[in-house]
């Protein structure tokens, strides 16, 4: 039998919404009744999402903001339950594990956030910021800790001379890797990285990806790299998803999608990454903004934005099929009979 | 060659209790009209001070502590507060990185922007009213007549960030300094503000200062490229020749770490060591505890030549160094 993937989606959803109390449920049931339905307050932050993750993989989850590509790593991460669907860690869904098959689960996956300003807690010395989880958990003891402790900073390439210090005596870089140092303490299988290097100098961006690379070897991890820097996804890994108000509209090998990319929104958004090799390009823009998540257009989210729109894209949600071995594409144009 | 704004040998430095800043120190460059001149540096080179220097906006503890700026053949440190004010936000114009600050959270986009119209033009506030609308659909803001009556909160950051923009344009500067207005933007919307700026340059013939530590956004949109460390111009010169031939070790190990100029998968090329203090600089190059070429021969400051086209401030430069 084939080993199950690490992390599975099935099927899995995300809305925020106010909670009603008694009163505004009334007031709303009867503003409907006469005749003046109440305004659609739910945001579907993930629309239905698939997807498997096989263990070693890098898997690179792209889209402009408010897509919903946070919201699926801190749902992998095991922050916020789905609203609808299952998450599958190895097989099993991690919302019926409990006791310690749970709590395992949840070891296993870490995530590391986009601003290592706000993600450390500035009151705490960085030897409690690494040692604490592992230390509550039993996963060092505390007769070994301090030699532990060094040998974790000095993974994540810190100084462990560092470790009395407090996050704000830190550069950009060196909190990053504090983050990086915190996650892979608990000895995680599953990385979720939540546009990671995106706040960090070009120089920094480097050394962590680095960093990134050298870990997923020596430890055999799997990571979730999630980013809008299309440059930084297309180095980094093996496969690449692209959202879009929240559904997943083409999924291909990193590659493939970088050379045969189908989706029209795809297309448009490489050919507007800037890169280093175009000399005084003429930029040109996909026309309007992402819509909002609150009222987002019927049939396929992309058209009216879509250069290719046809009729039917504004009713029918286009579904997500194979269009090329390992290839997946939600496009209406893909159906049209040759 | 007429330039629109001449930077000479400027120095802004912050007097602070633990010491002088030097955050700019002896930079030089100049910009035509119609010209882009990408600013390219990390975090701390100097490349905002460099901005807001021109600007005549250095608060203490810092001020201009040397060198000259030329603004169309004026020196702009001869010119009164008076004087610079109505350049300022007319002539010369700068679009900040973050749009939330930019903008007065507690007044409508029609009073902000009509004020910025009357501020500088004699006209009626109908005129101004309508020049703002235009103004607006310029950077593509649909039905600007309501967004007029908008608050800033009412707009998403990429929004925002157009409606700064459009104060700034909202008479033709003649040199627009852009300190990193799309860093915090999604890719397509970067793409549209770089459109309308491309436009501006072309058409009103507007000088242009675009401050960024993204090279790719200045490979696709400067004329010039000016690389800052530490608060010097460590390699200046055409945009081309910069990117494609880096004399600078620096510039080489930036450009070296970008991650499209990296075998997919492979480790990137990266810079040892961290962006220095400014507080406590090496004496000599800056740059010789980061650089691989280093010798004895960089602990004396380096001269500005001229070198294979561009201005260079080192002593090993890439194409000697073996």
């Amino acid at each position: 039998m084939t080993e199950p993937p690490i992390i599975e989606l099935r099927g899995v959803s995300k809305r925020f919404g106010p909670t009603y109390d008694a009163a505004a449920r009334l007031t709303r049931s009867i503003a409907s009744r006469m005749g003046s339905p109440p305004r659609n307050e739910t945001v579907r932050a993930v629309d239905t999402v698939s997807m498997t993750i096989q263990r070693g993989e890098v898997v690179g989850l792209v889209g402009e903001s408010g897509c919903g590509k946070s919201t699926i790593g801190r749902m992998v991460a095991g922050i916020m339950p789905p609203s609808e669907g299952q998450i599958l860690f190895k097989g099993r869904d991690i919302a019926r594990l409990s006791g310690r098959d749970g709590k395992d689960a949840k070891l296993k996956v870490q995530m590391i956030f986009q601003d290592p300003y706000a993600s450390l807690n500035p009151r705490l010395r960085v030897a409690d910021i690494v040692g604490e989880a592992p230390l509550t958990h039993g996963l060092v003891s505390r007769a070994n800790f301090d030699t532990w402790l060094d040998a974790q900073l000095h993974r994540a390439g810190l100084d462990p001379s560092f470790k009395r210090r407090y996050p704000h005596q830190f550069s950009g870089g060196q909190r990053q890797r504090i983050g990086i140092a915190r996650a892979l303490a608990v000895q995680p299988e599953f990385l979720v990285c939540d546009e990671a290097v995106a706040a960090l100098d070009v120089s920094i961006q480097a050394q962590i990806l680095n960093l990134f690379m050298d870990l997923r070897r020596d430890l055999d991890l799997t990571y979730l790299f999630i980013s809008h820097d299309l440059g930084v996804v297309e180095h980094l890994s093996d496969r690449v998803l692209i959202m879009y108000l929240g559904r997943i509209v083409e999924e291909a090998p990193t590659e493939e999608v970088f050379s045969h990319a189908n989706h029209p929104y795809t297309r448009a958004l490489l050919a507007e990454v800037p890169r280093i090799d175009a000399r005084k390009h003429r930029f040109t823009a996909i026309t309007g903004e992402i819509p909002s998540p609150l009222n987002p257009p019927a049939g396929c989210h992309f058209h009216p934005r879509c250069p290719h729109a046809m009729p039917r894209c504004a009713v029918d949600a286009p579904a997500f099929r194979e269009i090329a071995p390992d290839h997946h594409s939600a496009c209406h144009l893909n159906e049209v009979p040759a | 060659m007429n330039a629109t704004v001449e930077v000479r040998n400027l120095r802004t430095h912050f007097f602070t209790r633990a010491g002088v800043v030097k955050a700019v120190d002896d930079v030089s460059f100049s910009v035509s009209g119609g010209q882009v001149l990408g600013l390219v540096g990390e975090s701390g080179s100097g490349k905002t001070v460099t901005g807001f220097s021109i600007i005549g906006l250095v608060d203490p503890p810092g001020r201009i502590a040397g060198g000259s700026i030329w603004y169309q053949g004026q020196d702009l440190a001869k010119l009164s507060e008076r004087e610079m004010r109505s350049l300022r936000g007319n002539r010369i114009a700068m679009i900040f990185q973050d749009p939330m600050m930019t903008l007065n959270p507690v007044l409508r986009i029609d009073t902000q922007m009509i004020e910025t119209v009357l501020a500088h033009a004699r006209v009626s506030r109908e005129e101004a009213r309508r020049r703002s609308r235009d103004a607006l659909g310029m950077v593509g803001i649909p039905s600007p007549d309501e967004r007029l009556r908008a608050y800033p909160h009412q707009f998403s950051g990429g929004m925002r960030q157009r409606v700064a923009i459009a104060i700034a344009l909202l008479h033709n500067p003649d040199l627009l300094i852009a300190d990193e207005p799309t860093t915090a933007l999604d890719v397509t919307i970067q793409a549209q503000i770089l459109a309308e700026v491309q436009k501006l340059a072309v058409e009103h013939g507007t000088a242009l200062i675009w401050i960024t530590h993204d090279l790719s956004v200045i490979a696709g949109l400067a004329d010039q490229i000016a690389v800052m460390y530490a608060g010097r111009i460590v390699e200046f010169g055409d945009a081309t020749t910069v990117l494609d031939r880096p004399l600078h070790p620096y510039t080489h190990g930036l450009i070296g770490s970008v991650p499209s100029r990296n075998k997919r998968g492979e480790r990137l090329r990266q810079i040892p060591g961290m962006t220095p203090n400014l507080l406590s600089l090496p004496a000599g190059c800056a740059f010789r505890m980061r650089c691989a070429h280093a010798d004895v021969a960089c602990e004396a400051e380096p001269p500005v030549e001229p070198r294979d086209g561009r201005d260079l401030r080192c002593c090993h430069p890439m194409d000697q160094a073996a």
